[in-house]
C-alpha cells in the first residue's frame, strides 16, 4: 500500500487546482470575522506606550509617579517588570527599553486605563529626563569608522578591522576565480545603488488582548503569523512556563513578515498581570511605522563581466544592510540571492550587517532578496544594453537549472527558472510594441521557501465530516489550499472538509507563516496526516472484512480489497467507515508532526512597461506581467493572488514607498498620507502566468508562492524606467524628485 | 461630559452616549459592538472604516460620534439581507478578491456606493472611486474585476 | 473637550466669542479630526457648523454662486451649474482626499486649514472667489488670497467663521483648470498646485489670473504668469513666457515631499498645462 508516494508528475488531480469559495469568505464579506482589534473581555483596560522622541539616548530617570495617580489608571510597566533573564534580549529592550533607547518611537514605559482616553492624558504625565546621544540612520554613515556607536561591545569575530562598531557581522559566499573570469569580459559594469527601508504596510496595525491572572496562567488573542512563537517569547520574557500561555491566533489583516515577532504582547501581559483585569492593546498607525519591523535600508556594489554573446563570466556584490538597532539585517539573505538566479563559473557575494538609529528590521516577504535582485539585475540590463543583447535572451543563456551549482553553494535540484523565462519570450506582452516615453523592464527573482517544524491534526467525524486543526496563521487564504489538499487526498467533498487555526493548547508547535511554508509544510503535514487517518480507516475495513491490513487498498474515497486474494468484498464509502467507527475500534484522527526539509525554491521573471513623463519625472505602469513557477498550484485564484500582491507591493517599493528620516533622527513619514503605497488608480491590471515544475520535496509538488513575487519588480521597474527615461536610475524608490534630478542631470 | 445622541444605524433605531472625543467608528466598534468597520489608520487614508451617513460614502475616523444625532449610517454588517449576501459580496468570494479580508468590508461599502451612482462604470472609475480603500495584499486586479462583474450582474438583474 | 451645534450663524459667532480657551469650526472634519486624534490640538470647544439653516445651500447670486461652508466635495460636483461655470474649482476640490473625504471636505475648511498645498485655494484665487466672513462685528467679503497668512494661521478674527464662498460670474469665453503634481495618482498632499482662469476676447486672452499652491507659505497669486498670458492666444511663447514667471515666483522648502529644484520647475510645467486646458475650455472645446 503507497500512502506515502511521490506522484505529482502523474496524478490526476480532481480538487487540487479548482478554485472553490474559501471557507472563510462569508465571514470576511459581511464584517463578522474578528481581527486582533475586534475582541473584547469584560472588565477590559486600554493599554498605551510611552515612546522615545530622540533617535539615541540614555535614559537618566523615569518618574511615572503622576501617571500612577490620575485616576483610572491601573497599573504601569517599565523594562523592571519584565525578566531581566530573558533568552531573548533583544527582543526584551526592542519591546521594553532598557538603559538606552535606540530610536525614534522606541517603547520605555506603558500603562493600562479604563479608556483610551485617559490612559493618552496619563501617557503626558509620565517624566522621563533623557540624555540625548549623537545618532545615525544611513547605512553608509553608521559603517564609517566616526560614526556614533549603539554597542560598546561591537560586532562579532566575522567584522574585519577597521570597520565600526556598528558593524554586527560579515559573511561571504561564492565560488571560482574573480579575476580570471573579469579578464575573461568583454565587458565589466560596475555600479553603486541604494535602497529605502520599505514598511510592510499591512492595513491592520498590531493588536492583541491579554488576560494574565496571579496564579501565572495567561490567555492572548492576537494577530500575528505565528501564535506558538509568541507564546515562547512572552513567556520568555515574562519568566512563566510557555505552557501556562494560551495563544489564540485571530484573524490576521496583513503580515508579510511583519507580525513573525512580538512587540505589544508582552507589554500587554505584563500589564494585565499588574492590573489582574484584561489588557487590550492597539497600535495607532503611526505606531506601527515608527516602532515595528520595516525591512532594511541598503547600499550595494555591483561589478559583473560579460562577453559579446552575452556569457556573464563574474560576478562581485557588496551588500550592507542595516537592520535598525539591533543585530539580524538579512543581508546573509540578500548575499546568498544576488546570483542565485545564474550560472556563473567566479561568483562573490558580500554582507555586511550593520545597525543604526532605527526600528528593529522585521522580515518582509523574501527578505533581503528584492534589494539583491535589484542591484544585480540592472547591472545586467545595463550590460544587456551596452552589447546589444535581448534581455531575455541573456538571462536563459545564463540561468541557474538543474545541477548548476548555486553562488551560495548547493547545487541546484529541478528548478523553474529557464520554464519561466521560456514563457516571458513567448508571451504576447515581450512582443507588444512601446509608446513613446516607455521602457519595458524585465528582471528574475529568486527565494528559498522554507520548510520548519509543524504540526497538523485531522480529526474524522461520524457523519464523514473531517475537522483539520492546524497552526500557522491563514495570511492569505491558506485554510482553501488545506481543504483542497485534504479533500484531495481522502477523496471527499471540499465542503466536508473544515480547516481551523488552533490555539496553542490544541496542537503541537508549529512554526511562524513565513518563509512562504503554508502551503508547503501545512499542506505536505495535511496530506501526510490524512495518509495516516486512511491507513487507519483501511485497518478498521480490514477488521470489518476480517482480512489483512496489507490486504486493504484506498481508492477513490473508499476502502477497497486489494487484488483477487484479498476476497470479495463491497467497498466501504469514506463516510460509511466514519459512522461505524465507534464500534470498529474508536475515534481516528490522523496525525503528522516533523520538520519537512524538502520546500523547493522557486524562481519567477517579471515583464513590465512604465511610461515616464520627461517634464515631472512621474511614472506610470503601464502593463504588467508576473510569471513564476508554482511547482503546483493547490488554489489557482490565490496563487494569483500572490503573484499580484508581491508585484504591487514591489511597484510601491520601487517608485514612492521609503522610510524619510530627519537631521534630528526622527521619522518625518510615520502615516498611510506620506509613507505612499500603491493605491489602486496607480495600477493596471496585473497579468499572471502560473508555471508548474513539480518541486520533488511535495507530494503534490508545491512550491512556496508567497514571497518571490516581490523579488523582481524592483529590478524590473527599475530598468523599465531607465530604458524611458534614458538615464539609469541607481536609487529606491525612484520618486519623481529623484528622476527629475536624473533627467536634468544628464541634460546639464 | 458625555453626549447622548440618537441615531439610526442599519436601519435600527440606536442610541449611544459618547465623550466628545470619540469618533464615529470608536462608537460603532466600542460601543455598539459593529467591529466591521476597521481602524487601518485613524487619519483618513485608508478607507478601513468606510460607511455611509445619509448616503455619502465617508470615513467614519473622520467623522465624531456626536455628529451622528439625526443621521441614518450603513455599516458592512447592514449590506447582506439576512442569509442572501449583496452580489458585491458574492462576487468577491467568486473571484478571490481578498486575501487578509481588513480591507474588505469598507471595500464592500464603497463600492456598492459607487454602484449605487454609476451602475456601469469603468475599469478606471472603479480605480479612481476606491483610491481611499487601501489593499496591501491584492495588487487590487481581482477586486476590481469583481467590482466591474458584479455592476454587469446588477444591471442585467 | 465642549461639542456644540448651533442652528444659526449668529449662535455660532456667539459660542465662538464667548469661549476663551481653544476653538477649532468642524466642517467636514477631515483636517480637524487627524489633528486631534494625533494630539496636535487639544481644543476647549469643538464648534460644528453642520447645523446650521442654509449652510448646505447652493445658491444662485449675481450670476454667481454662492457655496455654503459645509458643503462638502461631492455634493459641488454635482452641482451642474457649478461645475459649468467653474470646473477648475470644482475639480481642484474634488482632488482633495478620497471618495471618502469628499463625502465631507468643503472649500471653506481646506480655506481655513490654511495649509499652502490646499488644493481648492489657488483655484478659488484664480477664480477671484471671496468668503463672507461672520463676526461679533457683523459680516464681512474678503477676497480668498487675503484668508491664509502662514502655514496654519489665517487672517480671521477672534469670534469670526466663513459661512459661505462667493465664485463669481464669468462670460462664456472662459475657463478655468487647476492641476497638482502628487507621486502617486491619488491621495496625496499636492507638491505643486497650479490654477489659472482666464478669458478670452476673440482668441486672445483679455484677463487671466493665475494661482500657485504648495510652492510658498500660503498660495500665490502671480500677476506676472498672468501677464504672460493676457495679450496672447497662449501659444508656445505666451507658455514659456507662464512658466519662467510662474517658476520665477516660487519661494518653496525641501521637505519629504519633494524638493525646491523639483517644485520650481514643475510649477512652471504645471501652470502651462493649467492654461491649456483652461483655453480649450474658454474655447469650449474641453
Amino acid at each position: 500500500m503507497a500512502f506515502d508516494e511521490y506522484d505529482s508528475e502523474t496524478r490526476i488531480f480532481s480538487a487540487v487546482g479548482t478554485r472553490p469559495v474559501r471557507p472563510d469568505g462569508v465571514d470576511k464579506v459581511t464584517g463578522r470575522a474578528l481581527f486582533g482589534a475586534d475582541m473584547s473581555a469584560p472588565g477590559m483596560l486600554t493599554g498605551a506606550i510611552l515612546r522615545s522622541p530622540h533617535a539615541h539616548a540614555r535614559i537618566k530617570s523615569i518618574d511615572t509617579s503622576k501617571a500612577e495617580a490620575l485616576p483610572g489608571v491601573k497599573a504601569v510597566v517599565t523594562r523592571a517588570d519584565f525578566n531581566a533573564e530573558a533568552d531573548n534580549a533583544d527582543v526584551l529592550d526592542n519591546c521594553m527599553a532598557g538603559e538606552k533607547v535606540l530610536y525614534d518611537g522606541h517603547a520605555l514605559a506603558a500603562l493600562a486605563a479604563i479608556n483610551p482616553r485617559v490612559a493618552q492624558k496619563a501617557l503626558r504625565l509620565i517624566e522621563v529626563d533623557y540624555e540625548v546621544l549623537p545618532h545615525v540612520t544611513d547605512v553608509d554613515a553608521a559603517m564609517a569608522p566616526d560614526a556614533p556607536v549603539l554597542r560598546a561591545e561591537g560586532g562579532n569575530e566575522s567584522v574585519p578591522e577597521g570597520l565600526s562598531k556598528n558593524v554586527m557581522s560579515m559573511c561571504e559566499f561564492g565560488h571560482g576565480d574573480l579575476d580570471k573570469g573579469f579578464a575573461e569580459a568583454d565587458l565589466v559594469i560596475e555600479k553603486s545603488f541604494k535602497t529605502a527601508a520599505a514598511h510592510q504596510g499591512y492595513i491592520e496595525p498590531h493588536a492583541c488582548l491579554a488576560s494574565l491572572g496571579a496564579d501565572g496562567r495567561g490567555e492572548l488573542w492576537v494577530c500575528t503569523q505565528g501564535h506558538f512563537v509568541v507564546r515562547n517569547i512572552c513567556a520568555d520574557l515574562l519568566g512563566m512556563d510557555s505552557t501556562q500561555l494560551r495563544v489564540v491566533a485571530s484573524e490576521i489583516g496583513g503580515g508579510f513578515g511583519g507580525k513573525t515577532t512580538v512587540f505589544l504582547e508582552p507589554v500587554a501581559l505584563a500589564l494585565s498581570r499588574k492590573a489582574s483585569r484584561p489588557v487590550k492593546m492597539v497600535m495607532s498607525r503611526s505606531e506601527v511605522f515608527r516602532a515595528t519591523g520595516p525591512t532594511s535600508s541598503t547600499s550595494m556594489d555591483i561589478k559583473i563581466g560579460m562577453t559579446k554573446d552575452g556569457r556573464m563570466t563574474a560576478g562581485l556584490a557588496v551588500n550592507r544592510f542595516q537592520g535598525g538597532a539591533y543585530p539580524g539585517a538579512p543581508v546573509d539573505m540578500g548575499a546568498m540571492c544576488s546570483f542565485a538566479c545564474y550560472n556563473l563559473e567566479n561568483v562573490k557575494s558580500v554582507g555586511y550587517d550593520v545597525i543604526c538609529n532605527r526600528p528593529k528590521q522585521a522580515a518582509y516577504r523574501a527578505p533581503g532578496s528584492p534589494m539583491a535582485a535589484f542591484a544585480v539585475e540592472s547591472v545586467v540590463d545595463m550590460l544587456c544594453q551596452e552589447l546589444g543583447l535581448d534581455p531575455v535572451e541573456v538571462r536563459i543563456k545564463n540561468a541557474s537549472r538543474e545541477g548548476t551549482k548555486a553562488s551560495y553553494g548547493p547545487r541546484w535540484p529541478r528548478i523553474g527558472l529557464e520554464e519561466t523565462l521560456e514563457a516571458a519570450k513567448a508571451h504576447a506582452h515581450y512582443k507588444a510594441p512601446l509608446g513613446p516615453n516607455q521602457g519595458r523592464g524585465v528582471s528574475c527573482g529568486f527565494w528559498f521557501n522554507h520548510g520548519g517544524e509543524t504540526s497538523v491534526s485531522l480529526a474524522l467525524s461520524q457523519d464523514g465530516t473531517v475537522a483539520l486543526s492546524v497552526g500557522t496563521p491563514d495570511i492569505g487564504g491558506s485554510r482553501a489550499s488545506m481543504c483542497l489538499m485534504a479533500a484531495e487526498e481522502l477523496g471527499i467533498p471540499y465542503d466536508k472538509v473544515r480547516t481551523t487555526v488552533v490555539d496553542t493548547a490544541s496542537l503541537g508547535y508549529n512554526d511562524v507563516s513565513h518563509g512562504s511554508r503554508v502551503t508547503y509544510a501545512s499542506g505536505l503535514a495535511t496530506i501526510k496526516a490524512a495518509r495516516d487517518a486512511k491507513q487507519k480507516l483501511c485497518a478498521r475495513a480490514a477488521k470489518i472484512w476480517g482480512i489483512d491490513p496489507d490486504a486493504v487498498t484506498w481508492e477513490d474515497g473508499m476502502a477497497k480489497p486489494s487484488g483477487h486474494n484479498a476476497g470479495d468484498h463491497d467497498p466501504l464509502p469514506f463516510s460509511k467507515l466514519c459512522a461505524t467507527m465507534g464500534r470498529t475500534g474508536g475515534p481516528i484522527s490522523g496525525h503528522f508532526e516533523a520538520t519537512p526539509e524538502g520546500a523547493g525554491v522557486s524562481f519567477a521573471t517579471h515583464l513590465v512597461d512604465a511610461e515616464v513623463d520627461p517634464e515631472t519625472g512621474a511614472t506610470k505602469v503601464v502593463r504588467y506581467t508576473v510569471i513564476q513557477d508554482a511547482g503546483k498550484a493547490i488554489h489557482p485564484a490565490y496563487v494569483e493572488g500572490q503573484f499580484q500582491g508581491g508585484a504591487v507591493q514591489g511597484i510601491g517599493w520601487a517608485l514612492n514607498e521609503e522610510y524619510i528620516y530627519g537631521e534630528d533622527g526622527r521619522l518625518q513619514n510615520a502615516g498611510f498620507l506620506d509613507y505612499r503605497i500603491p493605491v489602486a488608480s496607480d495600477l493596471p491590471m496585473i497579468d499572471t502566468e502560473i508555471v508548474e515544475v513539480p518541486n520533488p520535496g511535495h507530494p503534490y509538488g508545491v512550491r512556496g508562492v508567497g514571497e518571490t513575487s516581490i523579488v523582481p519588480p524592483l529590478a524590473a521597474i527599475a530598468n523599465a524606467v531607465s530604458r524611458a527615461a534614458g538615464v539609469r536610475m541607481t536609487e529606491l524608490p525612484m520618486s519623481p524628485p529623484r528622476i527629475l534630478a536624473a533627467l536634468d542631470a544628464q541634460d546639464g | 461630559m458625555q453626549i447622548h445622541v440618537a441615531t439610526k444605524v442599519n436601519g435600527d433605531e440606536t442610541e449611544f452616549l459618547c465623550d466628545p472625543e470619540e469618533t464615529l467608528l470608536d462608537v460603532l466598534r466600542d460601543r455598539l459592538g459593529l467591529t466591521g468597520a476597521k481602524e487601518g489608520c485613524g487619519t483618513g487614508d485608508c478607507g478601513a472604516c468606510s460607511i455611509t451617513v445619509d448616503g455619502r460614502l465617508i470615513c467614519a475616523c473622520l467623522m465624531l460620534g456626536a455628529e451622528a444625532q439625526g443621521r441614518e449610517i450603513a455599516t458592512i454588517e447592514g449590506m447582506a439581507a439576512g442569509e442572501a449576501l449583496h452580489p458585491l459580496q458574492q462576487k468577491f468570494l467568486d473571484h478571490a478578491a481578498l486575501q487578509c479580508g481588513i480591507c474588505t468590508p469598507g471595500i464592500l461599502v464603497a463600492a456598492k456606493n459607487l454602484l449605487e451612482k454609476n451602475p456601469d462604470p469603468t475599469e478606471t472609475e472603479v480605480r479612481y472611486w476606491l483610491a481611499g480603500n487601501l489593499c496591501r495584499c491584492t495588487g487590487y486586479d481581482k477586486i476590481v474585476r469583481a467590482v466591474m462583474d458584479a455592476a454587469a450582474e446588477m444591471r442585467g438583474a | 473637550m465642549r461639542y456644540e451645534a448651533p442652528n444659526t450663524l449668529d449662535r455660532a459667532v456667539d459660542l465662538l466669542a464667548a469661549e476663551g480657551g481653544v476653538t477649532r469650526i468642524l466642517a467636514g472634519g477631515t483636517d480637524v479630526l487627524v489633528q486631534l486624534r494625533s494630539g496636535m490640538i487639544e481644543p476647549d470647544l469643538i464648534l460644528d457648523i453642520k447645523r446650521i439653516d442654509g449652510i448646505y445651500d447652493i445658491v444662485q447670486e449675481a450670476g454667481g454662486y454662492r457655496v455654503g461652508a459645509a458643503v462638502p466635495g461631492a455634493m459641488l460636483g454635482e452641482h451642474e451649474g457649478v461645475s459649468a461655470m467653474w470646473p477648475g474649482v470644482v475639480e481642484a476640490l474634488e482632488l482633495v482626499g478620497s471618495t471618502q473625504v469628499q463625502g465631507r471636505a468643503t472649500l471653506a475648511g481646506n480655506l481655513c486649514n490654511a495649509s499652502p498645498a490646499a488644493d481648492s485655494v489657488p483655484a478659488m484665487i484664480a477664480a477671484a472667489a471671496t468668503v463672507r466672513l461672520h463676526g461679533p462685528d457683523g459680516t464681512r467679503d474678503v477676497p480668498v488670497e487675503e484668508i491664509g497668512v502662514a502655514p496654519g494661521k489665517t487672517s480671521l478674527k477672534k469670534g469670526e467663521i466663513v459661512g459661505s464662498v462667493f465664485l463669481p460670474p464669468r462670460s462664456d469665453r472662459a475657463g478655468d483648470a487647476y492641476l497638482r503634481f502628487i507621486p502617486r495618482t491619488e491621495m496625496d498632499i499636492a507638491v505643486v498646485g497650479a490654477a489659472v482662469s482666464l478669458s478670452l476676447d476673440g482668441d486672445t486672452v483679455a484677463d487671466a489670473r493665475v494661482s500657485l499652491g504648495a510652492v510658498a507659505p500660503t498660495a500665490l497669486l502671480v500677476e506676472d504668469a498672468a501677464k504672460a498670458l493676457i495679450g496672447t492666444t497662449a501659444d508656445e511663447a505666451a507658455c514659456t513666457a507662464l512658466a519662467a514667471a510662474a517658476s520665477a515666483a516660487c519661494n518653496p522648502i525641501d521637505d519629504k515631499r519633494g524638493t525646491v529644484d523639483f517644485r520650481v520647475k514643475v510649477a512652471g510645467v504645471l501652470a502651462t498645462r493649467a492654461a491649456k486646458i483652461a483655453m480649450a475650455r474658454a474655447k469650449g472645446d474641453a
